[in-house]
């Protein structure tokens, strides 16, 4: 299944936020959308799920999501949006319980998500005994158990140490190996965005448009944490948006 | 100087503390201990009228002989009936509309205005009102007090409302869960906690209402039993009634604590 926006334009009040952004994300395709802080990244987020209604322009899907799909467009959140009061395999049931699955089947699909972000051991964990690296493969193993064609992912290493952001790195690598699932990364962090990323769009700063589009050659699993080629690439990326971030620095937040 | 004098050391003094006080448990129920001593003491040395202030033990005598005689336990079951019964509507009512006013918009401004008004009003002057609508008997005070224990409610329910994570129905909604799923599995959870302590406050108006109700016009109940025993001097028989709405509301707190804590095991 594709995603395309066409011609977004969204404004705040009287404030511009999003100025005409078109992309297109292709069936398995990870595509980043990097920019910097207020550049309006989240809000095109929203706007491509549903969440958000922007002012002018459209999205669409083309073609039919997997036939097993029960939530075709998905979303990871940086604040990771658990339920306190659920224990980790009950947030994961919460998708589920709107769908008239048999019970056996929600429990495998609930076991098999869990087993793939490594969180079989903690199932009748509360979230607020997880570390923020487990809570977000909560939120992971949450998306996954929808199988999602589009996973829509809101900075979502942003709240996680570096350490944890390493390893959390690592499983965003395995998960798209596969290679079936289309992925809208956005982050402020130019270094996942070079690890994780088939291309790269970025935007400019307040109203967002997009500046410019990279495309990354080396595939994804041969790409290492320390590769001096991808620092080169992130360092490209930075030259590009480096004014744009002094430059919304140095803005009063709306 | 040939020796050259190690510095002085200034030990860094503590200053980190952040008034936070500790629970001790056996101190309250100490305290209490300590204040019906003291009482019990100013009364057998006489400083007490036994007429105007009798002493715990003559309190307690009197209990005894009402719950003895079946008198005490006939006041009560009237007395819990009508708060229970009005507490159950006030508060059953209470919730569903402070649910809407925090949902709806079509709700939420005239919801507001209309319990803005009508919530500073004493409820107890609305009794004369309820027993032209709804007679003498048991309506008026139900009323009364299911009234009284209404408005706290909306207010606690939209407020805990509005403070719920919308980032989390955000998650909801991504996920295509319906709205009434979001209510009932978002929403009503997150507001729980800001909803059980407006039904605390609620609980404790409900106590002072029944009370007032029950001295304006009734034969039975606490309240009536502590007016007619004031009417005969019965001083003992009148503390003894207080006694037990003291117990009375303590009970309830108690339960609705231990309430907030089974549903709120997961905080």
């Amino acid at each position: 299944m594709n995603l395309s926006a066409s011609r977004i334009s969204h404004n705040y009040g009287p404030l511009p936020v999003l100025a005409d952004v078109s992309l297109t994300v292709a069936s398995g395709e990870v595509v980043a959308v990097v920019g910097p802080s207020g550049c309006g990244k989240s809000t095109l987020l929203r706007i491509l799920g549903g969440l958000e209604r922007p002012d002018a322009g459209a999205v669409a899907t083309e073609g039919e999501p997997p036939a097993r799909s029960l939530n075709p467009i998905t979303y990871v959140f940086q604040d990771f949006a658990l339920l306190p009061w659920r224990t980790v395999a009950g947030n994961v049931a919460l998708p589920l319980e709107e769908h008239s699955l048999p019970t056996a089947e929600r429990d495998a699909i609930i076991r098999d998500a869990l087993a793939r972000t490594g969180l079989s051991d903690f199932a009748k964990a509360w979230p607020r005994q997880l570390s923020g690296g487990m809570k977000q493969r909560v939120g992971i193993a949450r998306a996954l158990a929808v199988r999602p064609a589009i996973l829509l992912m809101d900075e979502p290493l942003s709240a996680l140490d570096g350490q944890t952001r390493e390893l959390l790195m690592d499983d965003l690598v395995a998960l798209h190996a596969a290679g079936d699932l289309s992925t809208v990364y956005v982050t402020h962090n130019l270094d996942e965005a070079v690890r994780l990323a088939d291309r790269i769009l970025v935007l400019s700063r307040r109203p967002g448009r997009i500046r410019a589009e990279v495309r990354l050659e080396t595939p994804r699993a041969e790409r290492r944490p320390a590769d001096p080629a991808l620092a080169a690439q992130a360092r490209e990326l930075w030259d590009l948006i480096r004014e744009d971030a002094a430059e919304a620095d140095r803005e009063l937040v709306a | 100087m040939s020796e050259t004098a190690a510095p002085e050391a200034h030990p860094v003094p503590y200053r980190g503390d952040l008034f936070l006080p500790r629970t001790r448990r056996l101190a309250g129920a100490l305290a209490l201990v300590a204040l019906i001593a003291f009482w019990q003491a100013a009364s057998s040395l006489g400083w007490l009228d036994p007429v105007m202030a009798p002493s715990p033990r003559e309190v307690f005598a009197a209990l005894l002989a009402m719950a003895k005689s079946g008198e005490l336990a006939g006041h009560l079951a009237a007395s819990l009936g009508r708060l229970l019964g009005g507490f159950a509507i006030g508060a059953t009512a209470g919730v569903g509309f402070g649910l809407a006013v925090g949902l709806f918009s079509l709700v939420r401004s005239p919801g507001i205005a209309v319990v803005s008004a009508l919530f500073p009003i004493p409820k107890i002057a609305l009794l004369p009102l309820f027993i032209l609508w709804f007679g003498i008997g048991e309506g008026s005070k139900l009323a009364t007090i299911a009234f009284g224990s209404f408005f706290p409610t909306v207010v606690a329910t939209y407020g805990a409302v509005d403070a719920v994570d919308r980032s989390l129905v955000r998650m909801g909604r991504s996920f295509g869960l319906s709205s009434w799923s979001i209510v009932r599995k978002i929403v009503l959870p997150g507001a729980l906690p800001g909803i059980l302590s407006g039904l605390r406050i609620a609980s404790s108006i409900s106590i002072v209402l029944l009370v007032a109700a029950e001295m304006i016009g009734a034969n039975r109940g606490v309240g009536a039993m502590v007016l007619a025993a004031g009417n005969l001097m019965q001083s003992d028989r009148l503390l003894g009634g207080v006694v037990v709405l003291s117990v009375l509301g303590l009970f309830i707190a108690g339960l609705l604590g231990w309430i907030e804590r089974r549903l709120t095991a997961w905080r």
